[in-house]
């Protein structure tokens, strides 16, 4: 667990700033107190603050009431392992993992709205594998956002490894190549960066199935992972996100990004809900080496610290 | 929601009548519903609260109790109220003289500076200034580039120091560079940064110390969550803002941080970023804003849309049939088609009253935009489009298998289609200024005739005394 070590001195640092200003640390708040309609109440407006939403944080303060009356839990102190053990089970192990394939290359297709970090994301990811000795390739087909391939052309140089890029304008003619390019070159893993689109743009949307689609042609039983990056300042409109590519391209995971800053990424726990995404890495910094991989404990103990 | 808001409002009062006056607890009650619609739409946890207080406060007024229809007197002030706190709208730009202008760009990683800087440049060349963006993100592999490649794009220069690492001194030489050359306005981008990365604040102050931004602008993404407090109010400690631009706003987002941001800096939203392309800015209209957070569909923005892609003739000729009652389902699905001029049908619909992301409506328009809309209409005999108040169960029914749709998705068309037809031909023989009157009167829940008229108390000076006190207190 030592990875995680550094995320949680990260997000403890970031919380420790917050908890002065609007979120009163609940651990503080729940020390030496009745579970009454108050503590309910508290908790939901912590629960709140982190970004889970109204029905999430109605649903939880549900349970503990229930559990409360069933003599599972008697006092304020409980709370917290309560809502650990609660939501910790929202995130089994099994479905953490990445699913390489069985042999040859796994594709990792990438995904999410404008700014949320994908390239960086990617980057993060490349360097890791990279790191585990498997030759990567990036495809860079984001042909959209200006200077997107050079951005992703200078990580594929610090990182040391190939990217597949061409000067014509059609995403999906690049991963067509990258495609070729990964299973020539006997790549491991092939990681598609795309351009960032909003999730009501159907005419985009319908762009992204099209890559996705010519990457299931190209590749028996690709892509093997979809990840959505989402950032973790996002709200509510994060269940919009990843229904809308969900539908599109069969989301598999998530990438929570930027959860080194004061949000908590509580939106996560909605999504499960509503969505049953599960979360697999979270991203924590701008270099290539900030990025772990999902902890519900450490994310638990982070949205209550 | 517009519809469920205001219905749910009545309900609330409904229960009432008869029996007196309305007290205080069925205030409360109606504003749950309120608090709930606020924080689905991302407006802050302690803004809601102080909000629905104030709100309460207001409302426990005589107007309420006197009004015929509470519930819709209850959505205005609710309306009236988000508004206010956002207003008032200041969009002008303040240039100096003698010139340039400096306008610094600040905000978190991803919440779109850069193309901001473009977007702002292009709105001022338009309006005959001659800007210099400045490249001062020196973080972000390839961000230099982004900006040279936008400031070709709509044909402004770009001042970047190839190999220079400080953005400090990268600003100074842009300023000189400005004079110099004439430029009226300098825009400067800057990094994305975090509001608790320390190092990376103190060179957002030295940027700023060091060239004097007559006007500092904090970008935010309009679907950030609750935590739009925390940075917002960090960036506008540490950098005195002068305004809030907001990003992608062409999205489904609610856009509460709205609210949140004005609430904790206390500074005017000036623009808000509406699609990729660099002329895809407008500025901020706290009315529309309102009604978008509150979920009853942004009816300005529908109406603009649609004055825009449809056809005049085309239009006057629905006009005198929607004016004449003659509006039938086969008017509607043109109606619709034309629509989709304006995009993706779903988008447009969200900015319609009632049909809030759930309705039936949008459902069904998931997979092939209208497809399932037109086979509807299509598998109707003449008799039941001309008047489809005769379809019942069994026809139902069979219009749904002739178009392999559900029965309720029959009953969801014929419901959306008669709020329409009845909103149209109020619209109908409208000039266009009086129909975006109506539309303002709509959204803001004045439909149906108000049972009353809300006075504007002294609300916004105890928020600006607020403000001012918070103010007073956080600068040394
Ligand atoms: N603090 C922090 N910043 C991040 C993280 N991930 C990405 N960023 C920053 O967020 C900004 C946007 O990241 P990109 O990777 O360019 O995002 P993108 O989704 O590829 O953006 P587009 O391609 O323009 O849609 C950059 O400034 C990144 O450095 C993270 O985990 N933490
Ligand atoms: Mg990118």
């Amino acid at each position: 667990m030592a990875l995680f070590k550094k995320a949680f001195s990260k997000l403890a640092k970031g919380l420790s700033r917050t908890k002065s200003r609007f979120v009163g640390g609940l651990r503080s708040m729940l020390a030496g107190r009745q579970i009454d309609a108050d503590l309910l109440d508290d908790l939901e407006a912590t629960l709140i603050q982190a970004d889970l939403g109204v029905a999430a944080a109605t649903r939880i303060c549900q349970d503990l009431q229930t559990a409360h009356k069933e003599k599972h839990i008697a006092k304020g102190e409980d709370v917290i392992d309560f809502l650990k053990t609660e939501l910790k089970k929202y995130w089994p192990e099994s479905d953490r993992s990445i699913n390489f394939a069985e042999s040859g290359l796994t594709v990792i297709l990438v995904a999410g709205i404008n700014g949320a970090g994908k390239t960086t994301s990617i980057a993060k990811l490349a360097w890791q594998f990279h790191q585990e000795g498997k030759k990567v390739i990036l495809a860079a087909c984001d042909t959209f956002r200006a200077a997107a391939v050079e951005q992703l052309s200078i990580w594929a140089d610090r990182i040391g490894c190939e990217i597949i890029k061409s000067s014509g304008g059609d995403p999906a003619a690049v991963v067509f190549d990258a495609c070729d390019a990964a299973v020539a070159r006997k790549a491991d893993v092939l990681l598609i960066d795309t351009a960032g689109r909003l999730h009501t743009q159907d005419n985009l949307m319908r762009e992204l199935t099209k890559i996705r689609d010519v990457v299931a042609r190209k590749i028996p039983d690709a892509p093997h992972e979809v990840l959505l990056v989402l950032d973790a300042t996002t709200g509510q409109n994060a269940i919009n996100q990843a229904k809308a590519f969900l539908d599109a391209i069969d989301v598999t995971g998530i990438f929570l990004a930027k959860l080194d800053g004061t949000a908590k990424g509580g939106i996560v726990v909605a999504i499960r809900n509503d969505v049953n995404l599960p979360v697999k890495f979270v991203g924590l910094g701008e270099t290539y080496e900030d990025v772990e991989p999902f902890d519900p404990e450490t994310f638990v103990e982070a949205l209550f610290a | 929601m517009f519809e469920s808001l205001t219905n749910k409002f009545n309900d609330v009062f409904r229960k009432m009548s008869g029996r007196g006056r309305i007290s205080e607890d069925n205030i409360r009650e109606s504003m749950r519903e309120v608090r709930t619609a606020l924080l689905e739409a991302d407006v802050h946890y302690q803004v809601v609260k102080q909000f629905c207080d104030d709100v309460t406060q207001k409302a426990l007024g005589t107007e309420v109790i006197q009004s015929l229809r509470p519930g819709e007197l209850m959505v205005k002030i609710v309306h009236d109220e988000l508004a206010a706190l956002m207003g008032p709208v200041d969009t002008r730009i303040y240039y100096v003289s003698p010139p340039p202008t400096i306008i610094m760009m600040a905000g978190l990683q991803g919440s779109g500076k850069t193309t901001t800087c473009a977007k702002l440049a292009n709105y001022l060349i338009k309006k005959g200034k001659n800007p210099l963006m400045v490249a001062c993100d020196l973080q972000r592999p390839a961000a230099v580039d982004q900006l040279t490649i936008v400031g070709e794009q709509i044909g402004a220069e770009v001042f970047a120091v190839p190999g220079e690492k400080n953005p400090v001194k990268v600003a100074r030489k842009a300023v000189t560079h400005a004079a110099s050359t004439g430029r009226d306005v300098v825009i400067i981008d800057t990094a994305g940064r975090l509001h608790i990365d320390e190092d990376m604040m103190k060179q957002a102050e030295d940027i700023a110390n060091a060239v004097n931004p007559h006007q500092i602008y904090l970008v935010c993404d309009s679907m950030t969550g609750q935590d739009a407090v925390n940075s917002a109010k960090e960036f506008n400690e540490r950098l005195e803002l002068d305004g809030v631009i907001l990003t992608k706003f062409d999205s489904d987002a609610r856009g509460g941080a709205a609210l949140s941001v004005k609430a904790v800096t206390g500074k005017p939203i000036k623009f808000m970023g509406v699609g990729e392309k660099l002329d895809a800015l407008e500025e901020f209209h706290a009315e529309r804003m309102a009604g978008r957070i509150l979920g009853m569909g942004d009816m300005v923005s529908l109406v603009e849309k649609a004055q825009e892609a449809f056809d005049e003739e085309e239009q006057a000729e629905m006009q005198a049939k929607m004016a004449k009652g003659k509006f039938t389902l086969v008017d509607f699905l043109k109606q619709m088609k034309q629509m989709q001029k304006m995009g993706p049908l779903k988008s447009i619909l969200k900015l319609m009253p009632g049909m809030g992301a759930n309705s039936e409506m949008l459902d069904m328009m998931k997979g092939d935009e209208f497809k399932g809309m037109e086979a509807i209409i299509h598998s109707m005999t003449p008799a039941e489009r001309d008047d489809p108040s005769i379809i019942e169960a069994s026809r139902r029914r069979r219009i749904a298998r002739g178009s392999g749709t559900e029965p309720q998705d029959v009953s969801g068309l014929i419901k959306s289609f008669t709020q329409a037809a009845g909103m149209m031909k109020q619209m109908a023989g409208m000039g266009a200024r009086e129909r975006m009157g109506f539309a303002k009167q709509m959204a803001s829940g004045g439909m149906g005739g108000m049972g009353g008229k809300v006075k504007q108390r002294s609300k916004r000076l105890t928020k600006k005394q607020r403000d001012k006190k918070r103010k007073g207190r956080k600068r040394r």
